[in-house]
């Protein structure tokens, strides 16, 4: 109880300290804030440059695709090996920890709760009908994420999705039959090597890393502009891949205790 | 950016955020959860952040919640506290 006390109290500190801080803010939309207008005497305002420079630069519509994928294409790089480093730390923590586990464990609950045999035909028939639209949407989602919201995070966890979706439905096997444990962690592996491959090949070729405007004459482009939107396609191509993959890892081993047997 | 709408937003978001913590029932503090996110994604969809709002809802309204629900159905459905 005073535990509860003391955790309330430093809730209440905390949120009083971020609040006070929000105080500070430029009001939402401001014009005349530093990142709209810069700093006077200072730096230009880096907003302005996204906002003007960015189609010019890469031919690309959506300013926040072109700004996570290639002025900010280290930070998603690493979010991409975050990812992926999440996904391992899961499978070995879970792995350990049902194979300790496996013969003291019950499984009649979880079986009595999903799989009553009368609701299986409408849940299946449903299930199958939504996945082939959820990947297909998925699939658009990555394509055109430089021209329209989405990208390579919102599609993998898309096509994530999809897959944890059949597994609910059906069961983990019939899920595992398509995308097996060895294959997904090799996509997983594949993703991040694509992402930093793009940056490799850059280097390469006498530019700075993850800088696609060299990659003009391998990827046969009209402009070093052109090179940077296809080499942002590629990159969320590796991005999706990885978050995919690991997202259907993480759900295969947290709900079957590491064993992938039984799952819900 | 609409006043009235955000404010009702972060009503409803404050509640969902209470309940999640208070309720008894792991399985319907996941769901509530889940609720909890997607007011956010709805926030940020008003503010004019849609990549990020799609992110919410893709992440936080639906495979988190799942992840929750799976990871729910191998401990205690009770919370202790």
């Amino acid at each position: 109880m005073l535990s509860k006390v003391f955790a309330t109290i430093a809730v209440v500190i905390t949120g009083g300290l971020l609040l006070y801080g929000v105080y500070d803010f430029p009001s939402f939309g401001d014009p005349n804030s530093p990142p709209n207008a810069g700093v006077e005497g200072g730096a230009d305002s880096v907003s302005q440059y996204f906002i003007t420079q960015t189609y010019n630069d890469s031919k690309v519509p959506n300013i926040v695709t072109a700004v996570l994928a290639d002025y900010r294409g280290y930070d998603t790089m690493f979010e991409t090996v975050v990812v992926f480093a999440a996904g391992i730390a899961i499978f070995c923590i879970m792995r350990s920890l049902g194979n300790a586990n496996d013969p003291a464990r019950e499984k009649d609950e979880i079986h009595s709760f999903t799989h009553g045999d009368h609701n299986r035909i409408i849940i299946g028939t449903t299930c199958r009908i939504v996945v082939p639209i959820v990947q297909i949407f998925a699939l658009y989602v990555i394509a055109h994420g430089h021209y329209s919201p989405g990208g390579g995070f919102q599609g993998g966890v898309l096509l994530g999705a999809s897959f944890i979706l059949l597994a609910l439905s059906s069961d983990l096997n019939a899920a595992l039959k398509r995308l097996s444990e060895k294959n997904y962690f090799a996509l997983a592996a594949i993703g991040v090597l694509i992402y930093a491959g793009f940056g490799l090949v850059a280097q390469f070729l006498g530019a700075n890393f993850l800088e696609y405007g060299v990659l003009q004459p391998i990827l046969f482009t009209d402009g070093p502009e052109m090179a940077r939107s296809h080499s942002m396609l590629g990159v969320e191509i590796g991005v999706a891949f990885t978050v995919m993959a690991i997202m259907f890892s993480i759900y295969a081993n947290l709900s079957t205790r590491g064993t992938l047997k039984n799952g819900l | 950016m609409i006043f009235t709408f955000d404010f009702i937003i972060l009503i409803f978001m404050v509640v969902a955020a209470i309940i999640a913590l208070n309720v008894k029932d792991l399985l319907s503090a996941s769901m509530i959860f889940g609720i909890y996110g997607f007011l956010i994604c709805l926030l940020w969809a008003e503010m004019g952040a849609v990549d990020v709002a799609f992110t919410e809802a893709a992440v936080g309204a639906g495979v988190s919640a799942v992840l929750f629900i799976a990871t729910v159905f191998n401990t205690n459905r009770k919370s202790s506290d």
